[in-house]
């Protein structure tokens, strides 16, 4: 920091509170961040770091007090919008605001699009980047095959892309190995030594880098503890370290009970079998060997840290102890019995805690720790006091009631601590427990570690990134690349390099062992703002393109890479048009009945055989009673019953009035009408023909003569008026199916926050991602039209154009409503059923492909007349069946016209650009 | 201890879903305002049929014709022109246009046997087939009482009683009520049991029970528990209130034997849910799988249109769906009254389905995860 005048600080708070529900998170922040420095966010967990730097970023809403950024406003949504591509912001979490299924390529490329670089300037930049942070060699996989560490150097590739004036990034090492921390912090010098101008704000839990940063904030329970230099914060306390400055800032009851953490007393020679053996373990992923000959073996008791570099094989191994994953070679036991996946009894020896959080976020912490009690099988009776118990430990009794999502990182992977250690196991295998926590409930954690270990003999097998607790480990294993490199304790690691501390040792073995590692390290060519501000210009637009493109290809290359999206979208419609147009069939046929002929001459047989001898119904065991008559309907398998009279024959020959009875089973409406609709026509025919038996040719003369035109369909062909109906139905569904997933699964998976925080508009937004879905609903179009006329050859009479016309509007429609319906929803399940209840019931009911429109009643004739299907249904029929074209059908072009902008206007205006 | 675990873990998932608000809102929309709606807006076979008529005669006799057609069965026929006749139809504002030609009366009387003209828009199919046969029985009948002081009787003295047993009246609402139930039951179940399972593996829950003491099956039958029961509470619900209440559709059946047929048919839907997502992997997978799956059961499974009239490879198809066992039980259970003698088979085969789809699922599960 220079001396003279103070210049204007980059970013300013006063007053600001938030809360979420009752919890308040920031109360009353009034603070001053000097510009051009690295300004570090010290504090506990849940202190309120993170929600301080998601408002800062603009990616929540502002609840109370002001904020302004680089000398704007963030209330003011004018200036969120200029300010955003001058900051880059990267959410805690490991590569939350990342796409799994892209490349690391793809994912770089996507930030750079949304800040409106042109091609040229991407590929420079992303080569740079992705050069320096060593992520070069993997540019080709997704995102979704990288290890942690991997994830956090892409998220801050991605965060640099657009040479930002302000990086935020939220706690970004955590969970990265200390080679790649260091080379991470010798990028971001480079790139502030370059662009001088520079602000970063950090929030982190290693409390040795943040000695290294210009300024200070000390955080506490939502308030400023203490501000200044590293200096000037260790003057102030005395302390000799920060870890024990930032203690000594607390107030006296948060750093109680807080003690030094001591190095355990050697582990006394254990003899017997020992608690985990591994032996040549090994475990392939395809050609890709994750885990390369591991053995290890380890005493009961014994505290087993296992380090090193990111991605390089730590978690699969754990997965294989637990028998999470079977191994490809090699053996694991546990107790000296080989680990089994199906063997339960091993499971309540061991406590496991996975690297990303993996309990019930709609569970509170409590329920949380019951369920896991109980499935554990813990005595009911001692459940409540050892839930007292472990959260007193872990320090959650405040958070008890709380639900995980509105804790910090640090909280909830005490959380799972607790959970792993709730069943009082033998073995316990953490992976990674203390990453993001802070440092007084680290060294409390490591306190009970081991306590556990020494007191009850339980034996420990935890891989961490910090080394003071790597220190702390009775021994320690590092590996890199599916290898053990070494495996000792840590002294003995510490001598055989002759390096000065741990870190070094640690350092220089991996520079060893990966020997181009090292040589990708050295400074790449660096990144030039040169063209920034034509790409600044370029973003100040309320509509570009380019962003729009962004999602477009995303988007694209996201259902590209997922092959099973795309053809269960497209063949899978085929599939469904072709089981609904033969399943949906007007015709009835082979309809059962059975006589009960109480006259049994030869006219009343030749009456029965009028309905036998007909294509629509098929004769059943004639009745014997009134009770078969009754059973055989009850069970349904005959739908009509007839009812010769005795004395039929003979009281027709006298002519005295004779009745026939017919029952028909009404359990089934439409098929009750067709058959009585049958029966009605047959027995006429059948009076027509004894009475030209009867009385001869006058008889014949019919009064006036009905001419029957079945027009459009003259075959009365099922499949001719049911075809046309089925593609709207179909054209609907699964093009905003698609749609509202690609929002809310944005949602639920983090990668939200990319569009609340770059410039990209909700427009952009919408369209981008809208584009790809319109492109597969119209090809899923011409599929389902060509198979209508070839596979089901329905004519084709009217006007293609116009229908091609209607159903790009259509499509548009159906994506359009999928974005309005993820407007509201949180979760893809609730997506999935909105989705399905409003566009499959509808559209199957409500629009014309049964019943028309015009004879529904109450709310579904309304939702008929305003559902876009009705009017697609309309065109549809008029083009097959009715040779129609834009002329004819204009009226119900309108409809749909109007809708395409009141749906997308909706979408946009539902849709927040900012969290809550 | 196994039924504690499949107990505690039904529990969890109650738990999970009580928290989603919205999930929550649209499982009572489901069963409740859909049913209602979607029954009520269902029209009698022939209801509200839109006709025009084209009176080129302007007699008595074609005054009564068009004066037969009334609500609820037509809409009150509108008088057309000839020209307007093909345009109207296009647009599909009619589904039916009679042509009464010149001159029709002074024909009739002297009996030349003139002939109407009756266009039917044969792409709306339902109204085309029973729509067609009323108008011509209305005519007639009008035409004859017109002629009926004019000429002797020429009949035979034939009666048909027609009478349609379980539904008299043939309303479709009753069934109608009960196939959206049926449509909810199906959608719910696969949906709530299919996705839930997809979110615990998207977010890396399932992995953490699997390390504890507890089997894929009991952590499958704590879903297909909890969700089965959700949904058997929302049915029964809908069933007592919205059905026999609001809807008033009189059930001659036992109610507890359709319960119980209907949780024997949760079971099974929710075993295919399961199923779904175990064959899907992903959320938008399923989802799309879910489409594909929930239309068929929907239009084939024998409730909006009969089985007799689809082809005999789809009735075979569809005999491995459960819904089509449930609809034909329902319809023997609530109409016609029928006991377990008579619908047993059906319950065997919901049984048999649900196990082989829980069976399938059990065995994929590991792979599944991986």
């Amino acid at each position: 920091m220079k001396s003279g005048a103070p210049p204007e600080p980059v970013v300013r708070l006063q007053g600001v509170c938030q809360s979420y529900r009752a919890v308040a998170a920031l109360q009353d922040i009034t603070l001053d961040i000097p510009p051009g420095c690295v300004v570090g966010l010290i504090g506990p967990d849940g202190v309120g770091k993170s929600s301080l730097l998601s408002l800062v970023a603009g990616s929540r809403v502002i609840q109370r007090g002001s904020i302004t950024v680089l000398g704007g406003d963030m209330a003011d949504a004018a200036h969120r919008r200029r300010t955003c591509p001058r900051i880059a912001y990267m959410p805690q979490g490991l590569g939350k605001n990342l796409y799994p299924s892209l490349s690391v390529f793809d994912n770089v490329d996507f930030f750079g699009r949304l800040f409106g670089l042109d091609r040229q300037e991407r590929d420079r930049r992303i080569g740079a980047l992705l050069e320096s942070t060593g992520l070069a060699p993997f540019a080709d996989r997704r995102v979704a095959n990288l290890s942690g560490g991997m994830k956090q150097k892409l998220g801050l590739c991605c965060a640099l892309i657009h040479d930002p004036d302000l990086l935020i990034l939220d706690e970004p090492t955590t969970g990265i190995d200390p080679l790649s921390r260091k080379q991470f912090w010798e990028l971001i010098e480079r790139i502030r030594a370059n662009r001088g101008g520079m602000s970063v704000i950090v929030a982190t839990a290693y409390m040795e880098e943040a000695a290294r940063f210009d300024w200070l904030v000390a955080l506490d329970r939502g308030r400023v503890l203490a501000t200044g230099t590293p200096a000037e914060l260790l003057a102030r306390t005395g302390a000799a370290d920060l870890d024990a400055a930032f203690i000594a800032l607390l107030p006296a009851e948060a750093s109680q009970g807080h003690e030094a953490v001591v190095r355990p007393a050697p582990l006394p020679v254990a003899d017997g079998e020992p608690a985990i053996e591994a032996e040549h373990l090994t475990k392939r992923f395809g050609d890709f060997t994750a885990v390369d000959d591991v053995s290890f073996r380890i005493a009961r008791g014994e505290i087993f840290g296992f380090l090193g570099s990111n991605g390089c094989g730590k978690t699969t191994t754990m997965k294989m102890l637990t028998g999470l994953l079977p191994a490809s070679a090699g053996q694991v036991r546990l107790f000296g019995r080989e680990v089994d996946p199906r063997d339960i009894q091993i499971r309540r020896r061991v406590g496991y805690m996975s690297q990303a959080f993996s309990l019930y976020s709609e569970l509170t912490v409590r329920q949380n720790l019951e369920l896991h009690a109980r499935l554990f099988a813990l005595p009911e009776a001692g459940i409540p006091a050892r839930i007292t118990e472990v959260a007193q430990q872990f320090d959650l009794i405040e958070q008890m009631d709380a639900l995980p999502d509105e804790l910090p990182l640090g909280i909830r992977q005490r959380l799972s601590l607790a959970v792993a250690m709730i069943h009082s196991p033998d073995i316990l295998i953490l992976d990674e427990p203390t990453s993001g926590v802070d440092p007084v409930a680290r060294d409390n954690f490591w306190r009970i570690l081991i306590e556990l270990s020494r007191r009850d003999g339980v034996t420990i097998f935890v891989s961490t990134h910090f080394m003071n607790e790597a220190e702390r480990c009775d021994r320690i294993s590092l590996m890199h690349a599916g290898k053990v490199l070494v495996s000792d304790t840590p002294e003995a690691i510490v001598a055989s390099r002759a390096a000065p501390t741990l870190e070094a040792a640690f350092i220089r073995y991996l520079e060893d062992a990966a020997g181009d590692t090292s040589r990708n390290a050295t400074p790449a060519p660096l990144l030039v703002g040169a063209s920034t501000h034509a790409a600044a210009g370029a973003t100040r637009l309320l509509f570009d393109p380019r962003r729009m493109l962004a999602y477009t290809k995303r988007e694209s290359v996201e259902l590209l890479r997922d092959p099973i999206r795309a053809t269960l979208a497209t063949i899978g419609s085929l599939l469904l048009m072709f089981v609904i147009g033969y399943g949906i069939n007007m015709d009835v046929e082979k309809l059962s009945f059975a006589v009960l002929d109480q006259d049994d001459t030869a006219i009343s047989r030749d009456y029965a055989l009028q309905l036998a001898g007909s294509r629509y119904f098929t004769e059943k065991a004639p009745l014997t009673g009134y009770a078969d008559m009754d059973q055989r309907m009850e069970r349904g398998e005959i739908s009509l019953a007839l009812e010769i009279p005795p004395g039929f024959a003979r009281n027709l020959a006298h002519g005295r009035n004779v009745t026939v009875g017919a029952w028909i089973d009404g359990a089934m409406p439409t098929r009750a009408e067709t058959v009585r609709g049958y029966v009605e026509g047959m027995h006429s025919t059948w009076l027509a023909q004894k009475a030209r038996e009867a009385y001869g040719k006058a008889a014949d003369q019919r009064d006036f003569q009905m001419e029957i035109r079945y027009r459009y369909n003259p075959d009365v062909r099922s499949l001719d008026a049911i075809a046309p109906a089925i593609i709207p139905m179909l054209l609907l569904m699964i093009p905003a199916m698609l749609a509202v997933l690609s929002v809310v699964r944005e949602k639920e998976l983090g990668s939200i926050t990319n569009f609340y925080v770059t410039p990209v508009t909700r427009m952009e937004f919408l369209l981008g991602k809208q584009i790809p879905y319109v492109a597969l609903g119209m090809l899923n179009f011409l599929l389902l039209t060509a198979f209508a006329v070839y596979g089901f050859q329905v004519p084709f009479t009217g006007s293609f154009t116009a229908f091609a016309a209607a159903a790009f509007l259509y499509v548009v429609i159906a994506t359009s409503m999928g974005f309005f319906l993820s407007t509201f929803m949180r979760s893809q399940i609730a997506a999935i059923f909105a989705t399905v209840l409003l566009t499959m019931i509808p559209a199957s009911q409500y629009s014309g492909l049964i019943d028309p429109v015009s004879s529904l009643e109450g709310a579904g004739a309304f939702i008929g007349q305003i559902y876009p299907a009705t009017y697609f249904v309309i065109i549809s029929r008029g083009v097959f069946s009715k040779a129609l074209g834009f002329h004819d059908l204009w009226g119900a072009f309108v409809p749909l016209l109007i809708t395409v902008p009141v749906v997308i206007g909706l979408s946009v205006a539902f849709l927040r650009k900012q969290a809550r | 201890m196994r039924l504690a675990n499949i107990f505690q873990l039904g529990v969890k998932e109650l738990r999970v879903l009580l928290r989603n608000v919205m999930l929550l809102l649209l499982i009572a929309y489901s069963f409740s305002l859909q049913v209602y709606t979607a029954s009520r807006a269902m029209p009698e076979s022939l209801n509200r049929a839109p006709i025009a008529i084209v009176d080129e005669d302007r007699s008595a006799i074609s005054d009564r014709i068009a004066s037969a057609f009334y609500l609820p069965y037509f809409v009150e026929p509108k008088l057309i022109s000839p020209s307007e006749m093909d345009s109207r139809m296009d647009e599909g504002l009619d589904t039916f246009a009679l042509d009464i030609p010149p001159n029709f009366q002074r024909d009739l009387l002297a009996g030349r046997s003139p002939t109407i003209q009756l266009n039917i828009d044969a792409t709306r199919m339902t109204q085309a087939f029973t729509g067609g046969g009323y108008v011509q029985s209305i005519v007639s009948g009008e035409v004859s009482e017109f002629l009926a002081r004019h000429r002797a009787e020429t009949q035979l003295p034939v009666g048909l009683d027609l009478r349609a047993r379980f539904n008299p009246e043939l309303n479709k609402r009753w069934f109608g009520a009960i196939n959206e139930l049926i449509g909810a039951i199906t959608m719910l179940s696969v949906i709530l049991t299919g996705a839930a399972l997809i979110r615990e593996r998207e977010h890396g829950t399932i992995e953490h029970l699997l390390v504890m003491p507890v089997s894929a099956f009991e952590i499958m039958v704590g879903k297909l528990w909890s969700m089965g029961l959700v949904v058997l509470v929302a049915a029964s619900f809908c069933l007592i209130v919205v059905v026999q209440g609001l809807l008033a559709v009189p059930i001659h059946g036992s109610m507890l034997l359709f319960l119980a047929a209907a949780a024997l048919d949760i079971f099974a839907m929710t075993c295919l849910g399961m199923f779904l997502a175990i064959v899907a992997g992903s959320m938008p997978q399923f989802a799309l799988l879910v489409m594909m799956v929930l239309i068929p059961l929907q239009l084939l499974s024998g409730g909006v249109t009969p089985r007799e009239s689809m082809p005999e490879i789809i009735r075979i198809i569809m005999l491995a769906a459960p819904t089509t066992h449930f609809v034909m039980l329902s319809q023997a259970v609530l109409f016609r009254g029928a006991g377990v003698a008579v619908v047993w088979p059906q319950l065997v085969a919901l049984l048999a389905i649900g196990v082989a789809l829980f069976t399938f699922s059990l065995n994929r599960f590991r792979r599944f995860l991986g």
